[in-house]
């Protein structure tokens, strides 16, 4: 534990923020000026630190691999976003955002960050509504909010399935116009390969230009990663082809802790596999259990159509087991209660490997409220479903079009079918409360951090994570380290550290490209991801995670013996840019595995089978767990672990319960 | 289900670099599952250009959810293939016949250089955004979200023209290679919300000036981008663009 200092303010929590505020060292504007700050990254967490930090006068790169910073996966987020707002009047307050999350995270995130983030909340929602993000509104004119997993009260902003998207789009306009005013240099197609670390402190970047492959020497009094998540280490997800760990595990084999790798999310919700050819998942937003109900058939291998299946023949699971919160149980617990039933043999279509999530019952429900306000009180079944209809239209119309469109059924007509897959990673580079990691001046924000969600991520607060670290976290604490570095000239880029660390990465796309083995760069990342989704995957086990180690050793040696890379380093290349990043996976998958065989618990995403309750759920060992476990690397399979003790002085720890 | 029994004939433009010349080059593909996405059609043509030692085809795709608006295909003489209001990455093998040939370009514009194969650079759109697509508010000064109510309708017409993904398919389409929906449809946006007011003008202005810069062509009211739009952007949107624009060449120096 002696390396690790969270760094987290004196004082009581609901003050630890404005106190910190207030008192954290301040750069006046002529020194912001000559001070220069790297961001790796245009997501939401990138794209705000980026244009945060240029409205505040500090010089400032950012980069991104994509052809455009708009295009980062924040993107893709659907449902919405939280806020401890109180528009509802339904008892909502900081404190119960705070509760819900650290609860949500199964008790495994550190009280003062949660405490941080949901303070913000509120004003990420008051910064976009003034960028001109149209969130949905009442026809009041004031905003809607719907409801998400893991509460009872509505906070979720949207806006209709594309919420990440117009936040992602805001945050975009406001770095396009750093950029259009020559505060901030945009870096697209550019990828960092390392991290220059000199006498101990990050100074900057290696990256390589994706068009000509050119490697390019960046210095930055300060780096900044908001990299995103590394779901796609399974191969499948509902992560963007392109989302990976690269930045991340860089760093962290030049010294920044990683946390917590084995907490992963499975998000209840998503399309199925249709076969061997899937290249990736689609996710439907988890607004839509508001209004769908999830169900199996009653008996065993029923090949019945869904329409046919009577109403008493059907088994609504989670409102069986968990009548409080019913469909609405937090994600963790919706999927597992989906493989449950699923390995027991009720699952749904072809590969019985889904569940229903079916519409009909609110769609009749709306219809009936739609005909009593145009006067009719006593509609028939047919009026209700197609007056119900267009209202589920209004409300979840993209998802459907989606849904049909990759299925070839109609989700109007036939429930939906779903199964659970990968989506998000609760791990991450570990951070101290200013959000540094263990190498002074490298800062790291958003998913590709660990800090706020414990061992599971609430719905809709992902997007909440990553603008409140961009807009209204990092441009403060970063203030506390770069005020000590005013004095720092800009390192010359034909220093050592730079020469080094450039010629380090050549020597690995040298490598790459000349081993000309027999098998693509997919072909191994397909295999890594069928080791981890069945052996680190939703349920995880000693023996199956003791074998996971082995074999992802051995598919390491095989990769670097045989894997084939076509091209060349000085051109457009997208196969030796993948080979980076598997390459990075296979080595992350093994510290996953590693973390998930130490982790002798089960808690929120991370669910070991020899550690559960008598009724199935997850069950937390917190005298031996209530740790954050930061991995330190040490040479291939070498980690040295340390702990960093969770404390809790406000929240009373107990079991999870939405029963 | 894995594999299907759909055999196909593609097409497709293998360019080196942007200063080299370009050819179509035939590829047959055989077992094809009509679940595919096309991009997952592509992901085998290029593993079996792969084992056979060859260079596979670059195309940019990201998200594969018809949201990130990089997927770029130029498919049978329409961007995005045949369906309407579907990426690239949306659409499925399913769309296509058994022994189809399929032709596939890349956007084609003097504003879109091919860097390589399929993928173009459309920096450009980038260029236009920065130039005035966006309310000059910076972190921290904004009033309680709910300080200022927009009427529903204006807010949904602001949403649906914000919806625009940015993957130049307007632009593919047009035979004048023109931007005009693009822009137009980030003007609308900011022009229908209150926020947007008090740079209104000024910004259209700038928008359209850099969109010249940039070597797109004019609006010739075709409606072709409308129709092809994978997100269904309106051309009431040029309209409105223009109405503005020529507003802001009557209004004063000030008021711009």
């Amino acid at each position: 534990m002696s390396k690790l200092n969270s760094n987290i303010p004196a004082g009581e929590l609901t003050q630890k923020w404005t106190k910190y505020k207030s008192s954290v060292p301040l750069v006046n504007p002529a020194n912001k000026r000559s001070l220069e700050v790297i961001v790796v990254g245009s997501g939401l967490a990138g794209a705000s630190a980026a244009a945060t930090l240029a409205e505040m006068g500090y010089k400032v790169k950012c980069f991104c691999f994509q052809d455009s910073p708009r295009r980062a996966h924040s993107i893709a987020a659907q449902g919405g976003i939280n806020a401890a707002k109180n528009y509802q009047n339904d008892g909502d307050s900081t404190y119960r955002l705070f509760y819900d999350t650290i609860k949500g995270g199964d008790y495994r995130a550190r009280e003062a960050n949660v405490h941080r983030l949901a303070e913000v909340s509120a004003n990420i929602i008051d910064q976009c509504v003034a960028q001109g993000v149209p969130l949905a509104r009442e026809y009041g004119g004031l905003l809607d909010n719907r409801s998400f997993g893991g509460t009872q009260v509505q906070r979720t902003f949207y806006a209709a399935g594309q919420t990440g998207q117009q936040l992602l789009l805001g945050a975009y306009s406001a770095l396009e116009r750093q950029v259009g005013m020559g505060k901030v240099q945009m870096y697209t197609r550019h990828e960092m390969l390392d991290v220059v670390v000199i006498d101990g402190k990050a100074r900057g970047i290696i990256a390589r230009n994706l068009i000509t492959g050119e490697l390019e020497r960046h210095f930055g009094h300060a780096v900044v990663l908001g990299t995103g998540g590394y779901g796609n280490v399974f191969y499948l997800s509902t992560n963007a082809m392109g989302s990976n760990v690269t930045a991340a595990w860089k760093v962290h084999k030049k010294g920044a802790f990683f946390a917590n790798p084995c907490y992963t999310q499975i998000h209840p919700t998503c399309i199925p596999v249709s076969g061997d050819h899937q290249s990736k998942l689609t996710l439907m937003s988890e607004s839509l259990r508001n209004d769908g109900r999830i169900w199996v058939p009653k008996k065993k291998d029923d090949t019945r159509k869904a329409s046919e299946i009577p109403e008493d023949e059907r088994d609504y699971y989670l409102e069986r087991r968990y009548p409080a919160f019913g469909n609405l149980v937090p994600r963790d617990v919706a999927s597992r209660a989906a493989k449950e039933r699923c390995d027991a043999g009720y699952g749904v279509g072809a590969s019985k490997l889904a569940v229903y999530l079916d519409f009909k019952a609110n769609t009749e429900r709306y219809g009936r409220i739609e005909a009593s306000k145009a006067g009719n009180h006593n509609p028939d079944k047919e009026t209700c479903m197609r007056l119900g209809t267009a209202v589920i239209k209004e409300k979840y119309g993209n998802l459907f079009d989606m849904y049909a469109q990759i299925t070839g059924e109609n989700p109007y007509e036939t429930p939906m079918r779903i199964y659970p897959a990968v989506h998000y990673t609760m791990g991450g580079v570990w951070v101290d409360y200013d959000l540094m990691t263990t190498i002074p001046g490298l800062y790291c924000t958003g998913e590709a951090n660990f800090s706020d969600h414990g061992a599971n991520r609430l719905g809709a607060s992902a997007l909440m994570q990553g603008l409140a670290d961009g807009y209204f976290v990092l441009p403060y604490t970063i203030g506390s380290y770069l005020s000590k570095e005013i004095a720092t000239k800009p390192i010359p880029l034909d220093h050592p550290a730079f020469v080094e660390a450039e010629n380090e990465v050549k020597a690995t796309i040298d490598k790459f490209l000349s081993i000309n083995g027999t098998k693509s760069v997919d072909h191994f990342h397909k295999r890594l991801g069928h080791i981890m989704w069945e052996k680190c995957g939703m349920a995880r086990n000693r023996e199956g995670l003791t074998q996971a180690i082995q074999e992802i050793q051995d598919l390491r040696r095989e990769f670097w013996a045989d894997v084939k890379v076509p091209g060349s380093a000085d051109e457009f290349n997208p196969e030796l840019e993948k080979a980076h990043r598997v390459a990075d996976f296979i080595e992350l998958g093994e510290l996953m595995c590693k973390d998930a065989l130490n982790r002798e618990e089960s808690c929120g995403g991370h669910f070991r089978e020899e550690h559960q309750t008598e009724e199935g759920e997850a069950k937390r060992d917190d005298e031996n767990y209530a740790y954050v476990a930061a991995w330190e690397y040490k040479g291939i399979s070498e980690f040295e672990l340390h702990k960093e003790e969770l404390i809790y002085e406000n929240i009373k720890v107990a079991q999870r319960n939405y029963k | 289900m894995s594999t299907g029994n759909m055999n196909l004939t593609l097409q497709v433009w293998r360019q080196k670099n942007k200063n080299s010349a370009g050819k179509l080059v035939d590829y047959k593909l055989s077992e094809i599952s009509p679940d595919m996405s096309f991009l997952e059609m592509f992901d085998v043509l290029n593993e079996q250009l792969i084992t056979k030692g060859e260079e596979p085809v670059v195309f940019d795709h990201d998200c594969r959810e018809g949201i990130c608006g990089m997927c770029s295909m130029f498919i049978n003489g329409q961007p995005h293939g045949p369906k309407d209001l579907v990426t690239t990455c949306q659409l499925h093998m399913r769309s296509f016949k058994d022994g189809d040939t399929i032709v596939v370009e890349p956007w084609r514009a003097k504003a879109f250089p091919v860097i390589k194969d399929l993928a173009v650079d459309r920096s450009a759109f980038d260029r236009i955004i920065a130039s005035g697509g966006f309310v000059s508010v910076n972190t921290g000064n904004a009033q309680d979200a709910n300080a200022l109510p927009i009427p529903k309708i204006q807010a949904d017409a602001a949403f649906e023209a914000a919806a625009c993904i940015g993957c130049g398919a307007c632009v593919a389409t047009c035979k004048n290679a023109s931007a005009m929906l693009f822009v137009s449809a980030k003007v609308s946006q900011l022009a229908l919300l209150p926020q947007g007011q008090p740079e209104r003008y000024r910004r259209v202005q700038s928008m359209v000036a850099q969109m010249d810069e940039e070597g797109f062509g004019n609006c010739t009211n075709t409606g072709a981008c409308e129709a092809e739009c994978p997100k269904g952007i309106s051309l009431e949107n040029i309209a409105r663009m223009n109405r503005d624009y020529f507003t802001a060449k009557f209004i004063s120096e000030e008021e711009v």
